[in-house]
């Protein structure tokens, strides 16, 4: 089925982007990412320019967040104050990105420096979260379970000062520290078309030391609304927001989402993080193998 | 067509008079519409040939068309491999009017037809194109650069060639086919007949054609264009809904 995508100028089969939204929504679904780090890759890799990519694949991410954040809100599964926290943080972030984009755009290295920072975030969160999944799937197995680590924030996030107590999370830290992690997600949104879930959760668990039952859903609380004013930034900034495109990526994700919710539910977490993990660590390694093979093309053109 | 014949007739009595031949062209579409189901487009280009007297002279007279979209500024990268690395990229050269789209058409190879000068003067053939290079570059780099640029376009189906795909029926009537992807821009295309003999063109004519989005395709993008928030906004409302209902609808299961 044939559809003509008026903001991107060009064909494309609706139930191929049907489709590639359904599978990232499974994954949005399962892992509580936003899953924008495979809808941008795929869809430049299916011939749609990439500005109108990223700037479509956010209101993806926003979509596929809506239903999974409304879902473990009803668990009880989103801390609100830590979320606001995260999403001014994010709006900040999202504002400094687009400066950072126009920037690396005018000198023509966004397209390196995305690769680059892919790689090097993918592989950063990817390794650690395969080896603890690893070590706790083994320790199943065996039936000597290892003993629990008390949880703890990361030494650096108690020496902030006014701390706030955060009762869903079970912390009482300074309000800078996720605020810092929601800039940095926001200038990525931008950067990368990316919701920054793959980042968040394990900052969350590892930097913050929240506990385990709200990060997935506090970190969707946040992705909601920071790709939806991302989404507004692209919208009156590099007006490549394609909402035909949007509309067929949406109808296959938000049900993706729900199906992913639900397959969740009947495994235990420490497989999900190791399959999490896998993903992760194979889209750096064909990214960073990308890189020093010889481009399909040696030539790109930009409008100006 | 009934016009158009008569046009025709109207031209052969007055061009009878006059020593050079006149060139009558036409095309099937004067507009193509973008619509949703949008996948290309084929043109009919045809015409006749008037020659003073009607006497259709001995030996070979040949036809090319050129069909071509709306000029664009472009920059133009080129990548390498830095460091023994990594590939990035490197250098750049601006272009201030490249074709968006360039289909050339002709009764015989146009290395048969014409040589390199006659091609450059009248942008016959896509070595020939006038992109006009800016900023002070040497000749070698900018035609590096072009060389590249061209064919990543004739790969990419917007530059084409067709030598030998118009018919010429008795010396007088040609028509050619030439097809726009679905992948150009909208905007003014031009179709470009000359009639060229012993390797000098001796008669050109030029048809406008519109390519214009319509409807639904036409709304959204002038929306998107124009009234930024207001669309932004809508995105947003319509993935918030989407992944609301989508919520809403799967509870009940």
């Amino acid at each position: 089925m044939d559809m003509y995508l008026p903001v991107a100028n060009l064909s494309v089969n609706a139930l191929v982007i049907v489709l590639l939204g359904g599978g990232v929504g499974l994954l949005s679904g399962m892992f509580g990412v936003g899953g924008g780090f495979l809808t941008t890759p795929l869809l430049i890799f299916y011939g749609i320019p990439p500005t109108v990519a990223a700037a479509s694949a956010t209101t993806q991410v926003t979509g596929a967040s809506v239903s999974g954040a409304i879902a473990h809100y009803r668990r009880g599964g989103v801390d609100i104050p830590m979320g606001g926290v995260l999403v001014a943080g994010g709006v900040l972030g999202a504002v400094a990105g687009s400066a950072i984009f126009r920037l690396l755009q005018n000198l023509g290295q966004i397209d390196t420096v995305i690769n680059i920072l892919y790689v090097a975030l993918l592989l950063g969160v990817g390794i650690p979260m395969a080896r603890e999944a690893v070590a706790s799937v083994a320790a199943t197995i065996q039936g000597t379970p290892i003993a629990p680590k008390k949880r703890r924030h990361h030494p650096a996030v108690a020496a902030l000062p006014f701390r706030w107590r955060f009762y869903a999370s079970g912390l009482y830290i300074s309000p800078l520290a996720p605020l810092i992690l929601g800039f940095v997600t926001g200038i990525m949104t931008v950067l990368l078309g990316v919701g920054g879930g793959f980042i968040m959760v394990p900052a969350m668990l590892y930097i913050l030391g929240m506990a385990t039952r709200v990060v997935v859903g506090t970190s969707l609380f946040q992705i909601l609304f920071v790709t939806a004013a991302t989404t507004m930034v692209h919208a009156v900034t590099t007006k490549a927001v394609d909402i035909v495109l949007a509309f067929f990526l949406l109808l296959g994700s938000v049900v993706g989402a729900q199906v992913g919710t639900r397959i969740a539910a009947r495994f235990k977490p420490d497989y999900l993080r190791l399959v999490l993990a896998a993903l992760v660590l194979a889209v750096a390694f064909r990214l960073a193998i990308g890189l020093t093979w010889q481009p399909d093309e040696i030539y790109t053109v930009q409008l100006i | 067509m009934k016009r158009v014949a008569a046009a025709c007739l109207a031209f052969l009595l007055i061009a009878a008079r006059d020593e050079a031949p006149v060139l009558v062209p036409d095309v099937s579409q004067r507009e193509v519409a973008i619509h949703y189901s949008f996948t290309g487009a084929e043109l009919l280009l045809f015409g006749a040939i008037l020659y003073p007297g009607g006497r259709v002279p001995d030996g070979r007279t040949d036809v090319a068309v050129v069909l071509k979209g709306p000029p664009q500024s472009i920059l133009v990268r080129e990548k390498q491999k830095l460091g023994g690395v990594i590939w990035a990229n490197a250098g750049s050269a601006q272009f201030r009017s490249a074709p968006a789209f360039y289909a050339i058409a002709a009764s015989r190879p146009l290395v048969d037809l014409i040589d390199e000068r006659t091609a450059a003067i009248y942008e016959l053939g896509l070595g020939s194109i006038h992109l006009s290079p800016a900023g002070g570059a040497d000749p070698a780099t900018a035609y590096r650069f072009e060389t590249g640029f061209v064919d990543l376009r004739s790969r990419g189906g917007l530059f084409v060639t067709q030598p030998g795909s118009i018919e010429i029926t008795r010396g007088v009537l040609y028509r050619a086919r030439l097809s726009i992807p679905p992948r150009v821009p909208d905007g003014r295309y031009t179709a470009e007949t000359f009639l060229i003999r012993d390797g000098k063109v001796i008669a050109a004519a030029t048809r406008v054609i519109s390519v214009r989005k319509q409807g639904f395709e036409r709304v959204v993008a002038g929306y998107a264009q124009n009234r930024p928030i207001a669309y932004g906004l809508f995105a947003v409302v319509l993935s918030v809904g989407f992944g609301w209902a989508a919520g809403a609808l799967f509870r009940r299961f």
